[in-house]
């Protein structure tokens, strides 16, 4: 696998950003968690370092692994995410009030990061192998729908509302990017607009107390500046009191002093921002974006409609997980429990956005290899 | 080439996916630098509220020394239990958690907090004073679990002589409300000790100083971090009191257990050396943070203990006034030592027939038996004689009917009648009858103890009235060196020498003429003259209380008589003859004082 061509192939350009946003996410982390670690304990970004190993690795398998065997067991994977979330609804292990986890050995996993990418890739394999030049019209969109569903209604029952609702996102952006029928398209606008108070009302019954709290103080974080809309409102203190040119890397009083929630999780952007200022915010942003248009690119210069596909669904979780995770610690979006791509701390995160990543390399090396 | 005519549509949409990824973090980027550069300003001011905390650090009070530098009031440490309200997020768990350290209620509890909330959330409120090092310990080994529960180290008003001069040092006490709204605490904060009554309350400006300030670091759990810049708070001035501790627990010890009041003072310079009033309480108690029910106990006590009796007590000043008198008679020349009376026992004015005190009456009697044996007939004469005015012309001269002037809060000044008076307050003519009441001390007139040595002390003091104080000097914090007061004199009444030499050899004869009602004062130690009274205490109280219908007893005195140092008053409270109760209490004060001076 590891052969000449392979190296030369690997775009060593793209793997250098995304090390240095690691790199970054590291040492936000080690300032996020200094005050904090008590001793005789292994610092987190030590554990980090360990994680970025077994991503990398991860990131190897992806790469190398040719897309197309990937696509060849989608529905496998799919089916297998489908019956890890159900272990995971009935004997998971729960954390914040939600039931995520399952310890196997002495590692904790989320089935929900394999259930999206599994989605992803199995409708792309549906619409590589059922192409329709001029759109797709409503008996042919059934499977996808079920496909879509079933992972989503799963997650959000966890309760999950992050992964459900970029699930869902990244499904309707695949679905706009193959076609569906311009009359399909009207029916469905007009269905959705017509039921939308019924949805809604299922979906806000089904919250739980602290979600729909979430939700009501993501409109008026001032509702209630100790519980829920704390997080909101030190969060937006953080990045704001950092000013153009930040406080500099372990002088952030927002977090060293502990106001800052989560903050070498969910809200790494925060502590980011804090010591980095609006400087460091462009060049991490740009960093992001290149990385991003990147994976754009790697889509539309890719070998075969599959590929195309596969690469839209990765790059457009990974937009998506870096806009809403960011778009909440700046509180224009609700808090929903989503990581930083490749900066948040945590096992799960990392591995499974290098693996994908991967993906995106492999898809990449294809066309140059069989033209 | 075919496969990628096939996918050219997808690819072209792929392309706007690009455009609106790069919308999208354009957005971001946007949004940070609204946030980070337009509002920075703002969101840092909003860090730095978080993270500085301005606590105010109270200073210590000045101390409070009697005349032999004996300690009266100091400051020891206090731990209370105190809430940070902004740091607590969920009050009720916290309270519950509080019940068993505490052992109040929760009701209570929440009670405590709600009369006692503090507009700046930051600042500790106080839900339990003076714990005890248990409590403490208990606190502090539980502080991450109760985010927001501190203990709070206070300076505490101490009293070492417990009940002993009460009424005179006062108490302390958080700042009120009401007193918040005033100019002189406009810049205090609230929960600030202050004195609230006797010395502490007068001279509160020297004894609080000035409070500090202190800027800390804190986390988000309101933990202290380090202390960014202090402002040292500034101990209160201490002072020096006329009073003698020795003497003033005398003076409560000859009280005993009688409800009355002692008034001590140095003759020439109306420096109080004892004040007692009976019952009393303990400043201790009073000073500290007190629950509404050991106030309302304290405050409905029909005894009145927070009543200072020395000068808040109006009395009538019985046969005492006769002092006054005898001054006036002489002046005026409506007297003088030689003329005699008959006195039977009674004289009909009118149609009434006032009674003297001695039924059988006392036989021929001149100024100086009148006194000596506290004649009350010699006095209607001489006061049906002098009318009304006149003797409150006399009256005023001797200070009664205004306050003294002494360095106590909520001073009361008595009444002295006259015609105007009568027509001003009960619109009603004065009947001639009436002056004959007053001219023995009865009547509408009313005095208080401390007037009534101010007015003794003027006959010893060669007719020279001074203010009573307690105040004699102040060690300023800064300086150590001690500033002494000279002693304030009011006005010279002007009375001759003649009459005060006459008035004084009767007042000897009261208590060392074996007819004098004094003879109880009588001292092996040193020469004491004085006069004794019996007010009757019938009237309005008679009626609300049927078994206090005794006569309140008077004894007023100096010593020694050639050449007197010291002037005291003694009322005992419907104690009856003022030559049996009072004039004891008077001779004890004076023996204690001599042998002290020896």
């Amino acid at each position: 696998m590891l052969n000449k061509s392979t190296i030369a192939l690997f775009d060593w350009k793209t793997f250098t950003i995304i090390v240095v946003i690691m790199l970054v996410g590291l040492t936000t982390i080690f300032s996020a968690t200094y005050t904090s670690t008590p001793e005789n304990v292994t610092p987190l970004y030590i554990k980090q370092i360990g994680w970025i190993f077994i991503g990398l690795f991860f990131l190897l398998i992806g790469s190398t692994i040719d897309y197309q065997t990937i696509a060849r067991y989608a529905y496998h994977f799919y089916a297998l995410s489908f019956i890890l979330l159900i272990i995971v609804m009935v004997a998971g292990r729960s954390g914040f009030g939600a039931q995520r986890w399952i310890a196997i050995g002495g590692f904790s996993f989320q089935p929900s990061e394999l259930a999206k990418l599994a989605t992803a890739f199995a409708i792309s394999r549906y619409f590589s192998d059922y192409p329709a030049r001029h759109g797709y019209n409503v008996k042919e969109l059934i499977v996808p729908g079920v496909l879509i569903s079933i992972p989503v209604l799963l997650v959000l029952k966890q309760p999950d509302l992050g992964t459900g609702m970029v699930i869902t996102f990244v499904s309707v952006v695949l679905i706009f990017l193959v076609r569906i029928r311009s009359r399909l398209l009207g029916i469905m606008t007009l269905l959705i607009l017509m039921t939308f108070p019924f949805i809604w009302h299922i979906f806000w019954e089904n919250l739980k107390e602290y979600q729909k709290t979430r939700l009501l103080v993501f409109i008026d974080p001032s509702s209630d500046p100790t519980g829920t809309g704390y997080h909101i409102i030190q969060s937006k203190i953080a990045i704001g009191s950092g000013g153009f040119s930040g406080k500099g890397i372990l002088q952030s009083t927002q977090s060293q002093l502990n106001f800052l929630p989560a903050r070498h999780t969910d809200f790494v952007f925060s502590v980011f921002a804090e010591e980095w200022g609006f400087i460091g915010i462009a060049v991490l942003l740009l960093l992001y974006l290149l990385l991003i248009t990147w994976g754009v690119d790697v889509a539309i210069k890719a070998k075969d409609r599959l590929g195309m596909l596969m690469a839209c669904s990765v790059v457009t979780f990974f937009t998506f997980y870096c806009v809403i995770n960011i778009g909440m610690t700046l509180g224009v979006l609700p808090v929903v429990g989503i990581p930083l791509p490749l900066m948040s701390y945590g096992g799960t995160s990392m591995t499974t956005t290098l693996f994908s990543l991967g993906i995106l390399f492999n898809i990449r090396k294809k066309r140059f290899l069989f033209h | 080439m075919e496969q990628q005519d096939k996918n050219r549509g997808l690819r072209k949409r792929i392309g706007y996916l690009r455009v609106f990824f790069i919308f999208l973090i354009a957005i971001i980027l946007f949004k940070a630098w609204h946030m980070q550069i337009i509002k920075g300003k703002y969101y840092r001011k909003l860090a730095e509220n978080n993270r500085v905390r301005s606590v105010t650090v109270p200073p210590l009070r000045g101390i409070i020394y009697d005349r032999n530098r004996e300690v009266m009031a100091k400051n020891t440490a206090s731990f209370n239990l105190g809430l940070v309200l902004a740091d607590i997020k969920d009050l009720e768990l916290t309270l519950n958690k509080l019940a068993p350290i505490t052992g109040l209620s929760l009701d209570e509890m929440r009670e405590i907090i709600e009369e006692n909330k503090n507009p700046d959330p930051f600042s500790p409120l106080i839900l339990k004073g003076d714990i005890s090092m248990q409590e403490v310990a208990l606190i502090e080994s539980s502080r991450w679990f109760l985010p927001g529960v501190q203990v709070v180290v206070e300076g505490r008003r101490e009293y070492p002589h417990m009940k002993s001069a009460a009424h005179l040092l006062g108490y302390v006490g958080e700042i009120s409300k009401s007193q918040l709204k005033e100019p002189e605490f406009a810049s205090d904060p609230p929960g600030r000790i202050i004195g609230q009554y006797g010395i502490e309350k007068t001279y509160d400006k020297l004894l609080r100083g000035s409070m500090g300030r202190k800027n800390i670091e804190v986390d988000a759990t309101g933990r202290e971090r380090r202390e960014l810049n202090t402002i040292e708070p500034v101990t209160g001035d201490s002072i020096i009191l006329s009073v003698d501790l020795r003497l003033q627990k005398m003076a409560e010890d000859a009280l005993g257990e009688k409800r009355g009041a002692v008034v001590v003072m140095e003759t020439g310079t109306g420096e109080i050396l004892a004040l007692a009033s009976n019952p009393a309480f303990d400043p201790n108690i009073l000073s500290k943070r007190l629950s509404r029910k050991v106030w309302q106990t304290i405050v409905s006590d029909p005894d009145y203990p927070l009543n200072n009796r020395a000068i808040q007590g109006t009395y009538p000043p019985g046969s005492v006034f006769k002092i006054v008198m005898s001054a006036g008679g002489l002046e005026e020349g409506l007297i003088d030592g030689r003329a005699r009376i008959p006195c039977s026992g009674g004289m009909r004015f009118g149609n009434r027939v006032f009674r003297d005190w001695k039924p059988e009456g006392h036989g021929s009697v001149d100024l100086y038996k009148a006194i000596v044996e506290s004649c009350d007939v010699y006095f209607y004469q001489l006061g049906s004689r002098m009318g009304v005015d006149t003797i409150e012309k006399y009256a005023s001269l001797f200070g009664l009917g205004s306050i003294t002037g002494i360095d106590l809060p909520s001073e009361k000044k008595g009444l002295v009648p006259s015609t105007q008076w009568k027509q001003a307050a009960r619109k009603e003519r004065w009947y001639p009858g009436e002056t004959l009441s007053v001219a023995i001390g009865q009547g509408y007139m009313s005095v208080t103890p401390l007037q009534q040595a101010v007015m003794v002390n003027t006959v010893a003091n060669s007719g020279i009235v001074v203010r009573p104080r307690i105040l004699k000097g102040i060690i300023p914090e800064d300086t150590r060196r001690i500033f002494e007061f000279p002693p304030v004199e009011i006005r010279k009444t002007g009375i001759h020498e003649d009459t005060l030499k006459l008035i004084k050899e009767a007042l000897k004869g009261v208590v060392y003429n074996p007819g004098g009602t004094g003879g109880a004062a009588r001292s092996s130690l040193t020469t004491i003259a004085g006069k004794t009274g019996t007010a009757q205490a019938v009237g309005r109280k008679f009626q609300a209380n049927p078994g206090r219908f005794n006569d309140h007893a008077w004894f007023a005195a100096f010593a020694p008589v050639d050449k007197p140092e010291i002037t005291v008053a003694v009322l005992v409270e419907h104690g009856g003859h003022g030559g049996s109760v009072a004039a004891p209490v008077a001779r004890k004060i004076i023996e204690e004082y001599v042998k002290n001076a020896e």
